[in-house]
């Protein structure tokens, strides 16, 4: 190369700075990639960290209590509730910390189901080809033929109510994505020499699909996948908003929203769960780039 | 600046240096660069990458990153281009001085027509013109350099046309203003050897037609073998060997040059292998002391290693090289050298 | 280019059947029995009704025949009757569809002239404060639930600061300018009626930033990364060495050759309005046919719901056939070599 392509060369390591922003940590070998990370995408993590701590023990952090009534209604924010009371006098902070235990899990499993399906049947598709491959992919085009929201909104209003249909729902718009994904990483995977090698010293087919082809595609899906959990959160509060997801009393952030909506002067009450649900989106989105540089910068 | 008064050269560059910023700060690509080109000659300036040929060149223009540092002085018809306000150097680019790039797939935008890229850089420079008029030249120029059928492939784009045919009308487009000035970097590196031929001829004769003066970079002696009136061979940012072809090619007082030479096939006296010379040209980043050939160079010694020689006249050329006397006797006699220029002037 | 054309072309049909028996297999699987699909649950005791119902919609047949049955009446426009309006669902959507096109395009126009100014500033200045809040603006567009974010710029702008007025198309009282589209201002304009098209205008200001703010967030980012590689490639340095200043450079060059990608996704973009728009008009009392989907979802009014879904599936094949022409058209070498 020469050195002016060498000094215009702007190649995604760039993006962050070739060392990170800790010079100083010292870490093991396995974890060296993480000095690569970029500070957004670290902030990110600590957010994503604090959200699921959240959603997990938050039962036990002495809040008052989210479904009961605790104060005067519609109280605007102070220093005894720092988010205010709501229509039905309860604290919104509180209802705000509770909401992740319902929106959280609900995305961890939405994305890891539809990957789990979604790769499964790409993977499948990408290396039997032939009629699978039709009817997978097929299947793919004609769900993502759809507008996201309207499909997820059908299915759980023809399934009814409640969060579980809203996550059905979901998973049912979700997968085709990863299937192509993993479609693709597997067709040039399996052109691979070491494949070849493996076929030839008599593995069996689904032996060189999961042992051999299966491990180096997950790249883009993990990214994908951090990506869309920020997406799930952001369409199951959607469809809460709509009255198709969580059922009230619940503290779910987009019903907690609509709520928020017709009580449209006390703004304070939609304002916890928006926040909430943006700074889950945001992580992800840096997490998400963040993984991106990583996985640019040691491919090239 | 009255051309007919004194002679000045077309091209006056000295002291050229050239910095880029690393990662450990400045480094130097081009560490003092004297070199002239009188209007309507050929220089050639040869070396490996890395060696700061282009980059020597591109400095002029003020084609380098923004991060770059350039001192130095170069000359173009007596006006001062280093430090030019970029105004100035604008109304130059294209229409004083013209660039051939290296690839010419890459160098024209893959979504305009060919015809409109030319006409652009006519265009730029004379508002008054036409765009149709503009369109016609381009069609003339296409003509000029022998592409058939100019009238179409004016509409065409870049992909639709053949390596050497690009190459001409990249060609066109940088002569399109008729410039005094015609720098080709590395114009023939992308094409096949036939057509490499074409190129170079057809660059000679537009030279002779148009009376301009002509910078051939590139790294293969053979292209510049038979064109070029004065040869500069540049290595580590600095010219380690000048003269005049004839005599850079009778005398090779400096053991890269030696190496090129002898890095040549030759088909006239077969050798069981090609000698290439050993290791790989040093980045700016990391550039041995003293002589920076030392660390490839059969006849280094002691004092190579911690003095950086001076270009200083040594027989009929300029050589860097502390050993530039003894060379001759040392490597063998210059015959095999004579042989190589005349199969390349008359073979390609 | 033909080929190319016709090979995107030629799945479409296929897509529509594929994306109506989709839709025809959610009717079957309403709360376990099809005729919940098709009556509201204050008619199911209604014997008469039932009965023209099933025949009607042959739901006393096999279930291939239904389908038969079901396809027929999808092709003659027939989507069923919404519970809620008792009105066809075609009629209904027909007639809210100028509303949410209004809306959409608004917001398209202003997205896309964001998004591509925005872009356009963080390559050329990029790592600045300039650049910097570009991408922020962008990132903001993407992550805000469109929900929220319509609600407190309603609740800043509208109430407490008064520059825009409230929600709706119009205001309160006013009437709608005589139809010829359907789309408000450009009716307001044809009839030559002034303050009608600034009350239109006003109204579609919020809404359409609101919805747009999520487009800028997707084409900032394209647009920027798409102009730094451009900037890299040789042909800029050919256009400068030809003496380009430097805004030529940016636009005939550079952003000629960064439109190619960002073309891709504009179908992909559309999905994105589709989906805004219905949260977006459920913020704004916005009477199109996403708020149509939020109320009928609400009131599980199925007919509504899986024909809005339909349409909505149509119009987005529409969109990518629409964004492949366009791209075909853009880049030379399917132009030319198809």
């Amino acid at each position: 190369m020469s050195v002016t392509e060498q000094l215009s060369n702007t190649n995604p390591a760039e993006r962050s700075s070739a060392r990170g922003p800790w010079p100083g940590l010292r870490l093991p070998k396995r974890l060296a990639w993480v000095r690569k990370l970029p500070a957004t995408a670290v902030i990110g993590s600590i957010v994503i960290l604090f959200w699921l701590i959240c959603a997990m023990t938050v039962t036990w952090w002495g809040l008052p209590d989210p479904l009961a009534m605790v104060a005067r209604r519609l109280q605007a924010p102070s220093l005894a509730h720092w988010l205010g009371t709501d229509a039905l006098g309860r604290d919104v902070l509180a209802r705000t910390l509770h909401g992740a235990a319902s929106s959280i899990p609900i995305a961890v499993g939405v994305v890891a189901v539809s990957v789990f399906i979604g790769s499964t049947l790409g993977a499948l598709a990408g290396y039997f080809g032939g009629w699978i491959d039709g009817l997978v992919m097929r299947s793919a085009d004609i769900t993502l033929s759809f507008p996201p929201i309207l499909l997820a909104m059908t299915i759980a209003a023809a399934l009814g109510p409640g969060l579980t249909n809203a996550s059905i729902a979901m998973v049912v718009v979700w997968w085709p994505i990863y299937a192509r994904l993993m479609r693709a990483q597997v067709l040039e995977v399996r052109e691979r020499e070491h494949v070849e090698a493996a076929v030839a010293g008599g593995a069996g087919r689904l032996r060189v699909l999961i042992v051999h082809i299966m491990p180096l595609c997950w790249t883009p899906t993990l990214v994908n996948a951090t990506m869309d959990f920020g997406q799930v959160v952001l369409l199951a509060a959607s469809l809460s908003f709509i009255g198709l997801g969580a059922v009230p009393p619940s503290p779910e952030w987009g019903a907690m929203i609509s709520e928020g909506a017709t009580k449209f002067y006390n703004w304070w009450i939609a304002f916890g769960p928006g926040m909430a649900i943006l700074t889950v989106v945001v992580s992800c989105s840096f997490i998400g780039d963040g993984l991106r540089d990583v996985f640019d910068s040691r491919e090239s | 600046m009255d051309a007919t008064a004194s002679p000045s050269p077309l091209l006056d560059i000295r002291d050229l240096h050239a910095s880029f910023r690393g990662p450990k700060g400045y480094s130097e690509a081009v560490r003092g660069v004297d070199l002239t080109l009188e209007a309507g000659k050929v220089l050639g300036i040869v070396g490996e990458s890395g060696s700061g040929k282009s980059v020597t060149m591109m400095a002029l223009l003020q084609l380098l990153p923004a991060t770059s540092r350039i001192t130095g002085s170069a000359r173009f018809k007596g006006r001062e281009l280093i430090g030019m306000p970029h105004e100035d150097i604008r109304r130059i680019r294209g229409k004083q001085i013209g660039v051939v790039f290296q690839d010419p797939l890459t160098a024209f935008n893959p979504v305009i027509t060919i015809g409109e890229q030319i006409a652009e850089a006519i265009e730029l420079h004379d508002s008054s013109i036409s765009h149709r008029a503009a369109l016609s030249e381009a069609e003339h120029l296409l003509d000029m350099v022998a592409i058939p059928q100019p009238g179409s492939r004016i509409r065409q784009y870049a992909h639709e046309f053949s390596g050497g045919m690009r190459q001409r009308a990249m060609i066109a487009m940088a002569i399109a203003n008729r410039p005094a000035l015609l720098i080709a970097d590395e114009p023939t590196t992308a094409l096949d050897v036939t057509v490499q031929a074409q190129i170079l001829d057809l660059m000679q004769e537009l030279r002779e037609t148009l009376g301009i003066g002509l910078v051939l970079i590139t790294h293969d002696l053979g292209v510049v073998a038979g064109s070029a009136d004065e040869i500069a061979v540049m290595y580590g940012g600095r010219i380690v060997e000048r003269g005049t072809a004839d005599d850079l090619f009778r005398e090779r007082r400096h053991p890269y040059t030696r190496g090129l030479l002898d890095a040549i096939p030759k088909m006239v006296d077969m050798p069981e292998s090609l000698t290439p010379i050993e290791g790989t040209p040093p980045s700016i980043w990391a550039r041995p002391t003293g002589c920076s050939f030392h660390p490839r160079c059969r006849f280094a010694t002691e004092r190579c290693r911690h003095e950086d020689p001076m270009l200083r006249m040594v027989g009929a050329t300029y050589s860097a090289c502390h050993h530039a006397e003894d060379l001759p006797a040392i490597a063998g006699p210059a015959s095999a050298a004579s042989q190589t220029r005349e199969f390349t002037e008359t073979g390609l | 280019m033909l080929r190319y054309l016709l090979r995107r072309i030629l799945v479409i049909p296929f897509l529509l059947l594929g994306v109506a028996s989709v839709a025809f297999l959610l009717s079957q699987i309403t709360k376990g029995d099809p005729l919940s699909a098709l009556i509201p649950e204050r008619m199911m005791s209604n014997e008469a009704v039932v009965e023209a119902i099933k025949t009607q919609w042959g739901l006393d047949r096999s279930l291939p025949e239904r389908y038969v049955i079901y396809m027929t009446r999808l092709v003659q426009g027939d989507l069923g009757t919404s519970f809620t309006t008792r009105r066809p669902v075609l009629t209904d959507i027909a007639e809210r569809l100028p509303a949410t096109l209004e809306l959409v395009i608004a917001a398209m126009i202003f997205g896309c002239s964001s998004g591509f100014g925005l872009g356009m500033i963080a390559a050329r200045f990029k790592n600045t404060a300039a650049d910097i809040s570009a991408r922020s603006f962008a990132l903001l567009g993407s992550s805000l639930p469109i929900f929220w974010s319509g609600l407190i710029l309603l609740y800043i702008f509208s109430v407490k600061l008064g520059w825009v007025p409230g929600t709706g198309r119009l205001d309160a009282r006013s009437i709608a300018p005589e139809t010829v589209t359907g789309f408000f201002t450009i009716d307001a304009i044809l009839a030559g009626n002034m303050p009608a098209l600034l009350e239109a205008l006003g109204h579609l200001v919020l809404p359409a930033f609101v919805l747009g703010w999520s487009v800028t967030g997707i084409i900032t980012r394209l647009i920027r990364s798409s102009m730094l590689d451009a900037l890299n490639q040789d042909y800029v340095r050919t256009a400068r060495a030809k003496g380009a200043p430097e805004h030529i450079v940016l636009l005939r060059h550079a952003f000629r050759n960064a439109l190619i990608p960002t073309l891709t996704i504009m179908g992909f973009t559309f999905a994105y309005l589709i989906t805004g728009a219905v949260l977006t008009e459920a913020i704004f009392s916005w009477p199109g046919i996403g708020s149509y989907a939020v109320s009928a979802a609400r009131s599980l009014d199925y007919p509504a719901i899986v024909g809005v879904t339909l349409v909505g599936a149509v119009a987005f094949l529409l969109a990518n056939l629409l964004t492949d022409v366009a791209y075909a058209f853009a880049n030379p070498r399917i132009k030319i070599a198809g």
